[in-house]
């Protein structure tokens, strides 16, 4: 099962390596993973999807081994918390002025823009969910795609809800009580 | 004021404490070293960057303190890798300063340019790259935090040639403090009483005293709490020496080679007290029946570890010393006698098989030689090992009193690590006595670290013990590959004219008549000494948990054989 965690990290030099290097280390494969900066400038904040194959059991790890990096100020893990979650891509889809119309009218469902126009091409940009986003690609993809980006997928819980904090024995936290959280939150 | 960067290194260095440097010079650290002659910090020069890394490694556990190792860029660097992974398997606080190239070469290839940063990420607890002279205080104070506090580990410093030479205003920074890194000390509350109900409630509780005791000097708290529950204390390879071994409540080590009578009362247990431990495959044996009735308390001060191999009930994150110091005024006083007699039959069979016991049939053993060792230095010296069967055989019979005499690379198991270790600590403790007990392969490795001990006159008994093989591969493919020996027949060279070309006074031992007076004669000389054992090839260590067996399955040495008259 996928897990999403967001962490947030001191902006300096390698600061990404360390935490891309700790999956490695620890055998974790990484499905997304998007950095950006935040509000604050020495602050980088980081949305991770990983294979967790053994549930609950390898997220407690990762996040304890996240804290272990000195760079890494916080993680939560928001995998079972109401989220909104967002995914940006650009298709070059290979189309002439003949079938222009009908990738427009697709665009327009999925409420994507074309951002480019050239005589043989189009740059669709899309934003939305996973799922949403494969829907287009799939649809386009008989038309011809040229060219695909991604930026991998950003997640920010909804309200003022926390994400869990899995780290047993910090703040009086048993693993069961910490189990609970996470399924009395859909 | 304004100082170079090179001057900034030692001008923190000093006011950390430092008085000694393991190291190396270089081209990329020559402003270091050229500045170092100004201030008093004693440096050592080893004769490879390994043997430094070692060197602050046993300094460090020898004295609690940080030890710092130096090197140059490139093959310098790479040379002390072996080192800071065997410091950070073993959490040891080691600083390490390596010179790099000018910040404008770097990813060009200069000469001796190595991404030294990138190789040991994940081998150190944290390492920087400092590219400016206005970052090294800072980065130097952050780094001897981060090294001693917490879990303590290595931490490496890579200071760009540029950095070292230019000038800047130099201001002692304040005690750092850094957003994500916090390390806890305290257990909250609650989960204490959850420890405490747990300890009410058993019959058969067992104490797991790791290297963590040791680190955060919590032997008083670990006392104290056996004493006032009268709960047993068994010890990893690494907390051996937390807990005394003549203590009644001592059962001295368990794991793979432990005592067999530890690793019964660990399975047979009903409440493991893991005190600074991490569940080590080496203590546990396979997972699936590893102390099966056991509920579990882990004292542990790295989130990380707490049930990363073993599930456990209670987790107390913090420090040892301040958990267990929280802990003892909660606890009742106990009579466990009923357990304690129970592990002392399984005693009492254990000591019917123990090489201890052997009639002498006049060749030389390990296990012997070691309790001779033990016997001659009233238990009270400071020993190093490097890793093999001498290791566990020293760890089985040179039994500890105290904590930071008993220096070995256990995470890592790394060979080559007794004799530079050796030298380390002898800088920490200049008036004890101070064994390296090494076998014929590990010795070879750093061997050449001989002549800085005499260039040091560093007061370092080494005992060779030489069986001409790797002794623990072996024993393997004597046991798990049917006795089909691969590359580990060793031819060795003269241990006692390669000593004596590198000054050290040397002896040879091939009888059992001449051990007392030649460890009398090594004790008897001021300065480094070789005692070359030649001891019986084919001994085997006993008892043995096979990687994957339960930790109650183990090979025993057969009674027969060990049996008196």
């Amino acid at each position: 099962m996928n897990y999403t965690f967001i962490a947030l990290v001191e902006n300096k030099p390698g600061v990404l390596n360390r935490v891309a290097s700790l999956f490695r280390r620890r055998n974790f494969n990484i499905e997304s993973l998007a950095v950006g900066r935040t509000e604050n400038p020495d602050i980088s904040r980081m949305t991770i999807v990983v294979n967790c194959p053994n549930g609950d059991m390898d997220a407690h790890r990762i996040e304890a081994n996240l804290y272990k990096l000195v760079n890494v100020i916080d993680v939560q893990d928001v995998t079972h918390q109401p989220v909104v979650t967002r995914d940006l891509a650009l298709i070059k889809v290979r189309v002439g002025p003949e079938r222009r119309a009908e990738v427009n009218g697709l665009a327009e469902i999925f409420r994507a823009h074309i951002v480019d126009v050239a005589p043989e091409s189009v740059i669709v940009e899309i934003t939305g969910t996973e799922d949403k986003i494969e829907g287009m690609i799939e649809l386009l993809r008989p038309i011809g795609i040229i060219e695909m980006v991604r930026t991998g997928q950003v997640s920010m819980t909804r309200g003022t809800n926390d994400g869990i904090r899995r780290m047993p024995g910090l703040d009086g936290r048993r693993y069961e009580d910490l189990m609970e959280m996470a399924e009395m939150t859909p | 004021m304004k100082k170079t960067g090179a001057e900034i290194v030692w001008e923190c260095l000093t006011r950390e404490g430092v008085e000694v440097v393991f190291g190396y010079p270089g081209g990329a650290n020559m402003p270091i070293y050229d500045a170092m002659l100004s201030y008093p910090v004693h440096h050592v020069l080893v004769r490879h960057e390994q043997g430094a890394a070692h060197m602050a490694d046993g300094y460090a556990r020898a004295s609690g303190k940080v030890g710092v190792a130096m090197a140059t860029s490139g093959p310098g660097a790479t040379n002390l890798v072996t080192g800071i992974a065997t410091a950070m398997m073993d959490s040891v606080p080691v600083v390490f300063i390596t010179g790099q190239v000018a910040a404008h070469l770097i990813g060009g290839d200069a000469f001796q340019e190595t991404d030294v940063t990138g190789i040991t990420l994940p081998i150190t607890k944290h390492n920087y790259l400092v590219t400016r002279a206005d970052e090294i205080a800072e980065t130097i104070r952050e780094a001897f935090y981060i090294a001693r506090s917490g879990r303590p580990g290595p931490v490496l410093i890579d200071i760009c040639k540029n950095a070292q030479i230019e000038s800047c205003e130099f201001v002692y920074p304040e005690e750092p403090e850094m957003p994500g890194y916090k390390p806890v000390t305290h257990s909250p509350r609650n989960l204490l009483d959850d420890a405490v109900a747990l300890i009410e409630k058993s019959h058969k509780p067992i104490i797991l005293c790791g290297h963590g005791v040791i680190m955060s000097k919590a032997e008083e708290a670990l006392m104290q709490f056996a004493v006032k529950t009268q709960i047993p204390v068994a010890s990893t390879l690494l907390g051996l020496g937390a807990f005394p071994a003549s203590h009644p409540l001592s059962l001295g080590m368990m794991g793979m080679h432990g005592e067999a009578y530890t690793n019964m009362a660990i399975q047979n247990s009903d409440l493991i007290l893991a005190f600074g431990m991490r569940f080590d495959d080496r203590v546990t044996g396979t997972l699936k029946t590893y102390a099966p009735k056991a509920k579990k308390i882990h004292i542990e001060i790295d989130p990380s570890e707490v049930h990363k191999n073993v599930f456990v009930d209670v987790p107390l994150v913090g420090d040892v010393r301040t958990v267990v110091n929280d802990l003892i005024p909660l606890v009742d006083e106990y009579d466990h006698d009923e357990w304690l007699e129970e592990i002392q039959t399984w005693k009492n069979e254990t000591d019917s098989r123990s090489i201890m016991n052997w009639e002498e049939d006049g060749k030389l053993y390990v296990a012997h030689l070691v309790a001779d060792i033990w016997k001659a230095t009233g238990g009270g010296a400071i020993v190093t090992t490097d890793v093999g069967q001498h290791q566990m055989w020293t760890a089985q019979y040179y039994q500890l009193e105290k904590p930071n005499r008993w220096i070995t690379s256990g995470g890592a198991g790394t060979m080559g690590f007794g004799l530079p270790s050796a030298i380390g600590a002898w800088f920490a403790a200049k008036d004890e006595e101070i064994w390296a007990v090494a076998g014929d392969g590990g010795f070879q490795m750093t061997a050449a670290e001989l002549t800085t001990a005499v260039q040091e006159g560093a007061n370092v008994k080494v005992a060779i013990m030489n069986n001409n093989f790797l002794g623990m591969v072996r024993q393997w493919q004597e046991f798990f590959f049917e006795k089909r020996y691969s590359a580990v027949n060793m031819v060795t060279p003269d241990f006692v004219k390669l000593a004596e070309a590198h000054g050290v006074p040397a002896r040879r031992v091939t009888t059992r008549e001449e051990v007392e007076e030649a460890i009398a004669w090594a004790r008897s000389i001021k300065g480094p000494t070789v005692l070359e054992f030649k001891v019986e090839r084919e001994d085997a260590v006993y008892p043995m948990v096979p990687t994957g067996a339960a930790l109650h399955e183990m090979i025993r040495r057969p009674v027969k054989q060990s049996a008196k008259g």
